[in-house]
């Protein structure tokens, strides 16, 4: 990581203007979007839209030339282009034909990705951002911060500031009255403006309409009032139909900012009048800029399903804390690394593309249905083939597979406080036991790994076996929770074995885009956890339980290592996390808790993989009210910890906060115990609290529930 | 179908009134000018774009009740009004949204610069959404489609929501049942 991204990133968390207004605006975004999208198919809808999108994205040819056709029957002026410094001078040629001295522009992020704005100054033609959060933007001489609130960055106090020297008056902070001061300069600034620029939010083919979605009224003003409009459209706003704008529109204002429509949808099918009567100069630059190259990539053609509703950056843990600066570039959070990555060139995502935390939060809500941590991790693998792995890398995964060998360096570790003290090893330690970090403490690592305690644990021999993957931090650290798991498994009449070559679960690998150890670790642990035939392999981890039932398939396909995919989807299928497992054994009678037990007050965390990968949520709930507990929810229940593996070596200063948050949420329900899934979030958790000092206990539902069965 | 969309309307700032007949929606409206101090004076003018409705009234008696009043809406009239009038095609329950045909420049003027829009629609022209309209439009013959929401606003400052930032402060909804009805 560069030092000028960390300094960006810490100064980022600790601007309290910042994270208090992305805070405050992600907590109330999530209630209003609910609310929102009260009586609508979420999942449909945006099936359809996936659907609409990647159709048009695999014909975008065929969409240019259509859109093109009936745009120029109907006298507009089609311009297409994959290079951004065409557009800039065909914007010149036509301003410079019609004699323009200003423009207005309405929002266009493609005219941001492409400087439009110091290009146009640059040749003498003054331009005016319209949008009032563009303007604040454009007069601070800054770039917008979100897709959608492009000022949510800044105060009111900064804004009386800039208006003030705007204007020369000292005004007040009173937000209406600065809004009225915008609206008077702005509206001479319309009324003179000879061109109007703006973007485009869906272009249709098969009628050539350009489609504007706004609040304020400014697009529609820059299309109405100046001669000439030109609107600058990027290729991955194409839908085919007329009828796609309903599902498209249905979703985005919802998804954007938690309305049901915006105040103003502006449909544009070729050039009207202007006032005077003359017809209207239409140009509409259709922008390629790297998207047909996106489009047919396997990987990343989903991308172009992105509607720019701005949700992924909305429900973001990561966003909320360090806001869209820190990434650079013009677009911003999840979906922006990945543009960022394509638009620029994918050297320029190396530093922001280790923002992301893998916890799913936007795939969850994505009205275009992409995987953005999934296209994440393809950019990390990418980084790696290009850059090849580090020789420390190697030599790190190298320990981290010696199971036994990696033991010993950890308990070294633990035991003196100091692991691995030469300055680059512990920097580039993929795992997450090897550092402290404020505000947590680790673990001990226990004297004997659970490979080692489990041969002496006594069995009943049973017909139904089941075999046991650890994942390391059962393994090192809480051997207890793997014995006190043989423990309700036997009750259950299943014996557990433990193959013992099985080794790291690779996500650590995966995470970092050294996919070829991932690939490595995945064929490792398919050999060791098939040797035996069994019918369960349940692991109590939610990462690993991922590992083995969803990516060891995924990263083998990725590197061709298709040969052991047939073993792959033979060892998924047998593959369970505790809760679920328990569920049913639970539901079947093999197991039944004691009666009557009233064991007080208990809140549920819902670690990210569980909930959002294996979708896994009222299990460990049910089982855990069953068992006597009275469940209070907390606020925010299914948000990150901050964990996420090395993450919280890698970016302390983010990891802390997120876990601070979570800590407060926790402690406000006033329940003494918070029960959890995962044993990473038990480390994270459990750590933050025993450095608080409040007393609450952190445990693994496994343990909550063992002594409560009969 | 009409309180369902009232309340959708409602919820995002627009004002609506319903009348039984044209009389006396007309009656409403000039009221309502006479009320805004519409007058012959910059910042105090009136617009109303040529309709359906507008073409059922007596335009020279309506200009003598409310001097100020124009019924040639011009960019620059249309700048310096208080109110615009325009009708709408069709209202959507589901949003509480007013949709129009504004291919002629005249009906954005009127809706878009004013600060208060006065927007008049028959009772029977409510649709329960945007797949209803979208198989009532049709592009080919209307270049400038126009959806309106509720009033202007902004969250751009500190996410505090603001009514009108560059178009109307304000929207009336006015809807007719009878729109021939009430009239001599």
């Amino acid at each position: 990581m560069k030092k000028n991204f960390k300094d960006s990133v810490n100064s980022a968390v600790h601007n309290a203007t910042l994270t208090g207004a992305l805070g405050k605006f992600s907590e109330a975004y999530k209630v209003n979007r609910q609310k929102a999208y009260e009586g609508i198919d979420f999942e449909a809808l945006r099936s359809t839209i996936a659907e609409r999108k990647s159709y048009a994205a695999g014909h975008l040819d065929q969409m240019a030339d259509t859109f093109q056709a009936n745009a120029e029957a109907l006298g507009a002026k089609v311009f297409r282009t994959d290079d951004p410094e065409k557009v800039k001078e065909y914007i010149l040629k036509v301003a410079r034909e019609n004699n323009v001295k200003s423009v207005v522009k309405s929002k266009s992020m493609a005219s941001e990705e492409i400087h439009l704005n110091p290009y146009l100054e640059k040749n003498g033609i003054t331009v005016n951002e319209t949008d009032l959060g563009e303007w604040i933007v454009q007069l601070a001489g800054q770039k917008p911060s979100h897709m959608v609130m492009p000022a949510i960055h800044m105060t009111k106090e900064e804004v009386a500031d800039l208006f003030s020297k705007e204007v020369d008056e000292r005004l007040s902070t009173d937000i209406p009255r600065l809004v009225e001061v915008a609206r008077k300069e702005l509206r001479s600034k319309f009324l003179a403006a000879d061109m109007g620029i703006s973007g485009g939010n869906l272009a249709v083919a098969e009628t050539g309409s350009i489609v504007l979605v706004t609040n304020e009224g400014n697009a529609r003003m820059v299309t109405s009032l100046p001669r000439v409009h030109v609107a600058l459209v990027g290729i991955e706003k194409f839908v085919e139909k007329f009828e796609d704008i309903v599902p498209i529109l249905t979703a985005l204002p919802r998804s954007a900012t938690a309305q049901l429509l915006t105040s103003y949808v502006s449909i544009i099918t070729g050039p009207s009048q202007n006032t005077d009567g003359s017809q209207k100069e239409l140009h509409i630059i259709l922008m390629d800029n790297r998207r047909t190259d996106m489009a047919n990539d396997p990987k990343f053609k989903q991308a172009m399903q992105c509607i720019r509703c701005g949700s992924c950056l909305n429900v973001c843990p990561i966003f909320r804390l360090v806001g869209g600066h820190v990434f650079g570039s013009i677009y911003t959070g999840g979906i922006g690394t990945i543009l960022t990555a394509w638009f620029e060139k994918l050297q320029e995502s190396e530093d922001i593309q280790g923002l992301c935390i893998q916890c799913g939060n936007c795939k969850e809500v994505c009205p275009g249905k992409l995987d953005i941590p999934e296209m994440i991790l393809e950019i990390r693998r990418r980084l790696v083939v290009d850059k090849g792995q580090g020789l420390v890398q190697k030599a790190i995964f190298s320990v981290v597979n010696n199971r036994r060998l990696f033991h010993s360096m950890l308990r070294t570790a633990s035991i003196t406080g100091k692991p691995f003290t030469s300055g680059k090893f512990i920097r580039h330690l993929p795992m997450f036991l090897s550092d402290l970090t404020d505000g947590r403490s680790l673990p001990a690592i226990s004297s004997v790994p659970f490979r080692d305690r489990f041969t002496k644990i006594q069995q009943p021999t049973c017909k139904e076996k089941a075999a046991f993957y650890a994942g390391c931090l059962i393994d090192f650290a809480y051997p207890e929770m793997g014995e006190t798991m043989v423990r309700i498994l036997n009750k259950a009449g299943i014996e557990v074995v433990f193959p013992d070559e099985q080794t790291c679960c690779g996500a650590p690998a995966r995470y970092s885009g050294a996919y070829e150890v991932a690939a490595n670790n995945a064929v490792d642990n398919i050999k060791a956890l098939l040797k035996e035939d069994v019918k369960y392999v349940i692991s109590a981890c939610p990462t690993c339980t991922v590992a083995l039932k969803h990516e060891f398939i995924s990263t083998l396909e990725s590197i061709g290592k298709t040969a052991w995919l047939p073993q792959a989807r033979q060892l998924s299928d047998k593959v369970c996390d505790f809760s679920t497992l328990v569920k049913k054994l639970v539901d079947e009678g093999r197991l039944s808790f004691k009666e009557g037990q009233k064991l007080g007050k208990l809140t549920y965390h819902d670690s990210c993989h569980l909930k959002r990968t294996l979708n896994v949520s009222e299990q460990p709930r049910e089982l855990l009210q069953k068992a006597g507990y009275e469940l209070t929810e907390m606020f925010e229940c299914d948000m990150c910890c901050g964990m996420g593996g090395s993450y919280s070596i890698k970016l302390p200063e983010i990891s802390a906060p997120i876990l601070q948050r979570k800590l407060k949420n926790i402690k406000d329900t006033g329940a003494p115990v918070v029960a959890m899934d995962c044993p990473g979030c038990v480390m994270q958790i459990g750590g933050g609290f025993d450095q608080d000092g409040s007393g609450v206990k952190v445990k693994h539902t496994l343990e909550l529930l063992a002594d409560q069965l009969k | 179908m009409f309180e369902q969309f009232k309340t959708k309307a409602e919820a995002v700032g627009a004002e609506v009134h319903r009348f039984s007949n044209a009389a006396q929606a007309e009656e409403f409206i000039v009221a309502f000018m006479q009320e805004q101090g519409i007058t012959n004076a910059k910042g105090a003018y009136a617009v109303w774009a040529d309709s359906p409705f507008l073409g059922g009234c007596d335009k020279s008696a309506l200009a003598a009740k409310v001097p100020g009043l124009s019924f040639e809406v011009s960019r620059e009239l249309a700048a310096d009004a208080k109110v615009g009038v325009t009708e709408m095609g069709w209202a959507l329950t589901d949003t509480g949204s007013l949709v129009a045909d504004q291919t002629d420049i005249k009906q954005r003027l009127a809706s878009t610069l004013p600060e208060i829009h006065i927007a008049i629609i028959g009772t029977d022209r409510i649709l329960d959404g945007k797949a209803a309209v979208f198989t009532r439009i049709n592009p080919a013959n209307s270049k400038f489609i126009a959806f309106i929401t509720g009033p202007s606003r902004t969250a751009d400052i500190e996410r505090v929501l603001t009514i009108g930032v560059h178009g109307p402060k304000r929207l009336v909804i006015v809807f007719v049942d009878q729109m021939e009805g009430g009239r001599p």
